[in-house]
Formats: C-alpha cells, structure tokens, sequence
C-alpha cells in the first residue's frame, strides 16, 4: 500500500512538471507568433507602400516625360516604319 | 490533580452554558462564512468573474483594410495604406505644461492655442488632434511620452494614377467609404470589416494569452477593372489636349474593346485630382459619359441604314434623291449642309446626308427602327454598375409624328450617353451582336444579342470605312497602315425652347482594324468654341491619334501597310 502511494505521489509530481513546462511552451509559442503575426503586418504595410510607391513613379505621365525630355525619345511616324511582310 | 494545585485558574468551577456560548458563536461565525462563500462561488460568479477580467482582459480592436483596386494588367488604380491619427484625452491633457504643448505642437505641426482648443471640451472623452499623419511622423510624437496623447491606425486612400482615373474609380470619404465611381459601385465587395480579439495582458502590457477571437477582421477583396491604365492615360492625355485647342466647355471619350465589350477607357473634361479634392466642384467629379446626355447627330445613321438593309427595302446601291439640300415634311423643312443630288445609300452615310437618311426610314414602318434603337440600349439603363447611369430619352416609336420620325434617323430628337452609343457600335464590330458592357475584368466571351444580320453589319461597316476615306466627312480620321470605319456627329445643342444657334456637341465613333475590330473609340466635344465644330474636324483627329496610338501599343498588325509611306520589306530567302 505504501508502495503504490509513493508510486502516484511521484506520478502526480511528474504530471505536474509536465503541466508547467507546457503552459511555458504555450506562452512562449504564443508570444512568437505574435511577434510573426506583428511582422507579416509590418510586412503587408511596407508592401503596400512599395505597391504605391511603384505606381507613382511609374505612371504613364512620368515615364512619357522623361523618354521625351530627358532621352529624346519620339513616337515613329509612318515615314520611319518598315512593316515586314512574311 | 498536580497541575490543579500549581495553577489555581484550572481549579476555577465554570458554569456549563459559557462553553455552549463561545461553541455557538464559532459555529454562527463559520455559517456566515460559508453563506457567503457561497453567495459568491455560486449566485455572483458570472459577475464577479466578468469584472475579474476586465482587470487583465482587453479589448483589441482590429482594424481592416479596404481592397485594392488595379487595372486589367494587375497596376495599382487605388490602394490603402496604413496612416496614424493622433488623439487625445482631453482631461489628461490639462496637467501638461506648456513646454510639453509647445514640443506636441511642433511634432504635429500645428498652433499651441489650437491644440488647447481643440481640448476645450471637458465633457469629451477622446478628440483628434490630427488626422491621417504618416507612420513615421506619429511614431515621433508618439515618442514624446505626453500623458493623454495616443494613436489610432487608420488607412488612408491613395489613387497613383491621379486625374487619369479620377472619374472611373471616384474616391472615398475620411471613413474610408465610397463616395463615387467603383469605389462606390464596388462598395461591398471593397469593404472590409473590423475585428476584435479579447486577450490577457501582463503588468507591462505585453499580450500574454488568446482569450478568445471575437471577430476575424476581413480585409476588404481587390476589384479588378476591364480598364488598360496605358489605354486610359492616352485618351485623357488627347482628349484634355483636344478639349483646350477647341476652347470646349468639356469632353468625353470611351475606348471599348470590340470582341468582348469590356470598357477599357472612360475619360472626361474637366477633370480632377482624387489625392487632393480640398476645391473639388460637382462639374469636375461629374462621370460625363455615363451621365450626360446629348442629342447624338449623324452617328446614329449607320444604325437606320443597318434596319433599312436589315428590312430589305433598300440595297447599298439604291440611288436615293436628295435634291438641293432641303426637303420638307408636314411643314417643317430639313437640310443638308450643302447639296448633294443623287447619292447611293452607302454615300448617304459617306456624306452623311440628313435628308438621304430621313428618306430611308421614310419608306419603312416607324417600328422598324424604333425596335432598333430600343434594342441597342438607347433610353434604357447601360447597367455597367456605375453610379448615376443615365437612361436617356427615346419615346416609344408608336407616338412619333412623320416629322420627329424623320429627324430621329439621323439623331435629333433622342439622347443618349456616350457610353451607351458606343455601346451600340458593338454590333458592327461583332457581326451583328450587341454586347453587354463591363467595368470589371471579363473571364469569358460574352453571350451578344444577335440584332442584324452579319451581311448588314459588313455592309454598313464598308459605308463607315467610306466616311473616313476621300470624299467623306471625316478625312481627318484616317489612321496610316490600318483600315478603320467610323461616323461623324455634329449636333445642334438643345436648350430651352429649341435648338441653340452657335453650340454644338461634336462627335466621332468609329472602330478599327475593320479586318478584325479590336477597338471601338467614341470622342464627344461639348460645345467646342474656335473656328471649326464639324464632328469630322474637331472630333475626327482625335480619333485618329487615339485609334493609331492605341493598334501600335497593343501591337495589332496594320491590315493596310499600303498606305503607310514605306517599303514592304521581303523576308530574305536564306541562300
């Protein structure tokens, strides 16, 4: 009879350790995807941003101002087109 | 017996019922405890517990997004992005100092006696300080560390594209919802919605345990439109060009393309800046081509043509008399610019003659062509899901007097938007279907409503072609290396009481390559004021650009290289 009680008092302390070390493992799981979640939005707003920041420079306006000013770019005319019949 | 006689309290005789009294006052005592252990354990627990939490529990508010909008080619047409707003509380402003307001004052950059202002109202629990400031910008105020100032996530809209896009995607209010264009039609499907979460926080305010998940916050689904961004930028950039060289009140121009209906460009005159609306007036933010009307002129010929031929009464060489330009009915007269005598029905449309067209339709039953029109979509609703469609005015063709039957083959009489005309050019570019629009990307080929017949629809696209070749009226038009088709539209305006001496709506609607359409232009000039009004010169040249800038960009091959002023190159024979 004492034998088995020893036996369940050191099931019992083991069962609680386990429950210890897993409420531990809980909250530091926890606290990593927090800190994921908080860089995937930290992410999805700096994608965002560059999303914008490529529309911005690269809108039609820009870019046809600069072939044209800056590079001297000019739309072929049909003096200068050569259409290449099969 | 020993103890008793070395401590003479035990010897003391007491009296029974003292022992019974202290026993009974324990007993009440732990009752009472038990009574409300028990009140509390099993009547209050909810309560208790509830308030238990509010202690550690909070409350997180997770804001949404809204959904992106972007062109058929996946460009950004509207996006959200994060912005902070800095509030305050007004009662835990009033113990800071006014070294601490100055410095507040200066990250916001804003007026310290605004600041005090705006904190006036004690009764108030939280106000804005500033609204939608850029993260950065928040985050140094915020580093400040002034009691009672603190931030709230917010998006803030912005449109890349700028006025190019104004009138097709609109914009949104400060609380993020849609106020105009797609971002309104689109509301729901664009819309997010916020979430919250209830979480433990620790004594340092760090989340330490999920309670529970409320509400998953649903950021809002991205809209993808039919419209080409390239395409769009071209057409405002020619129309706004065409609208100042022509000192025209305003303008309009649809891009559709010719297979598949989807609107691929939606300009207007005037227009504005959705990123900055602080001057913005109604007749800017007005969508023109969806919700104005006008009378459309001679680009409704080709339709009466098309149910004449469809009917069988005339063929395109039937010889039409159109005298010295002027011919009356039931007492009202009707006139051609100049005098054109005998024309062939192709030539009434390649010289668009009013007095041919009206000759046309004369010989056929008014239902014949009033069943057309309706048919089109004229005087009914596009239904393309933009705010405040016009329906434009087409009376039932049973109610017509020879006269408005007569002036109604060649656009007088009716209105229409531009959208909805160019809308109808579908049949001619679809052999003979009429196409459903779209504003949204389309998957699949949509199902057309067969209303003339292909033969008829090559017909009348031949007497278009015409129109712009010599000898039409719309010269201007031409685009070199492709063959197009396409109708002039000079109308009188409408106002009160008759039709107005010196104000025109200019218009050209035409289609190209004719081989194999791909696109369908529609121009409107309202009221252009310099030298020329003929929809042939004012509208016609922008057509021409547009059509050719727009076959070269989308890399169509030219189905006329003849009159391009080059030599054809022969591949070379490998030896």
């Amino acid at each position: 009879m004492a034998r088995l009680n020893v036996l369940l008092l050191a099931v019992a302390v083991v069962c609680a350790l386990a429950v210890i070390t897993s409420q531990h493992r809980a909250r530091r799981v926890f606290s990593e995807i927090e800190t994921a979640q908080l860089t995937q939005q930290k992410l999805n707003e700096e994608w965002t941003q560059l999303q914008l920041e490529q529309g911005t420079w690269a809108t039609n306006k820009r870019v046809e101002s600069i072939a044209s000013k800056r590079l001297g770019m000019r739309q072929p005319d049909a003096s200068n087109t050569v259409v290449v019949t099969p | 017996m020993r103890f008793e006689k070395r401590t003479p309290q035990l010897r003391l005789k007491l009296e029974g019922w003292r022992s019974t009294f202290v026993f009974v006052l324990v007993a009440l005592a732990f009752t009472g405890l038990a009574a409300r252990a028990f009140y509390l354990q099993g009547m209050n627990t909810g309560f208790l517990q509830a308030k238990g939490e509010a202690r550690y529990g909070r409350v997180i508010e997770l804001p949404a997004s809204r959904g992106p909008v972007k062109d058929r080619n996946g460009q950004p047409l509207a996006i959200s992005t994060p912005v902070e707003s800095i509030c305050a509380t007004p009662e835990d402003l009033d113990e800071v100092d006014d070294k601490q307001l100055r410095s507040l004052a200066k990250a916001l950059g804003m007026e310290g006696a605004e600041i005090r202002q705006k904190v006036a109202r004690k009764d108030r629990q939280f106000v804005y300080l500033k609204r939608q400031i850029s993260p950065e910008q928040a985050a140094k105020v915020i580093a400040l560390g002034i009691p009672g100032v603190f931030q709230q996530r917010e998006y803030r809209r912005y449109y890349p594209a700028g006025e190019v896009m104004a009138h097709v995607v609109g914009f949104t209010g400060i609380e993020d919802n849609g106020q105009e264009g797609i971002e309104l039609a689109a509301e729901e499907r664009l819309s997010g919605a916020r979430g919250s979460r209830k979480v433990i926080k620790d004594r340092r305010g760090r989340i330490v345990e999920d309670v529970e998940s409320m509400r998953a916050p649903r950021d809002g689904q991205e809209v993808v439109l039919a419209i080409d961004q390239r395409l769009q930028f071209l057409a405002h950039k020619e129309l706004k060009a065409a609208v100042a060289e022509n000192r025209a009140r305003g303008g309009s121009m649809v891009i559709l393309d010719a297979r598949t209906g989807e609107v691929l460009a939606l300009v207007n005159q005037p227009d504005y800046n959705p990123n900055n609306r602080a001057n913005v007036t109604g007749k800017q933010t007005r969508n023109r081509s969806v919700t104005d009307l006008f009378e459309p002129g001679s680009t409704m010929k080709p339709f009466t043509v098309a149910a004449a031929l469809e009917s069988g009464i005339v063929k395109p060489e039937t010889q039409i008399q159109t005298g010295d330009g002027t011919f009356a009915i039931g007492g009202w007269t009707i006139s051609d610019s100049h005098p054109n005598g005998m024309l062939t029905v192709a030539q009434v449309i390649q010289k668009s003659s009013n007095i041919g067209t009206a000759k046309i339709q004369l010989q056929m039953p008014a239902e014949r062509m009033g069943t057309l029109y309706r048919e089109l979509g004229f005087g009914s609703i596009p239904q393309t899901g933009f705010p405040g469609e016009a329906r434009g005015q087409l009376r039932p063709w049973d109610k017509w007097r020879p006269i408005e039957q007569a002036t109604m083959s060649y656009g007088h009489g009716l209105s229409v938007s531009l959208l909805q005309l160019a809308r109808a050019y579908t049949v001619f570019t679809n052999e003979g279907q009429l196409l459903p629009l779209a504003l949204v990307k389309r998957d699949a080929q949509p199902i057309g409503k067969p209303l003339v017949s292909r033969e008829v629809a090559t017909e009348v696209t031949r007497m278009m072609e015409m129109a712009v070749g010599p000898g039409g009226t719309a010269p201007q038009a031409r685009v070199p290396g492709y063959r197009v088709a396409g109708k002039t539209g000079t109308a009188h305006k409408a106002e009160a009481g008759g039709y107005a001496e010196r104000k025109y709506v200019s218009s050209f609607v035409g289609f190209g390559p004719v081989t194999r359409p791909r696109f369908i232009v529609a121009v409107m000039i309202d009221e252009p004021q310099g030298s020329k009004h003929y929809g042939g010169d004012v509208a016609g040249p922008v057509f021409s650009t547009v059509m050719g800038s727009a076959l070269r960009m989308m890399a169509v091959a030219p189905d006329a290289p003849g009159t391009l002023n080059v030599k054809a190159v022969a591949e070379e024979k490998e030896g």
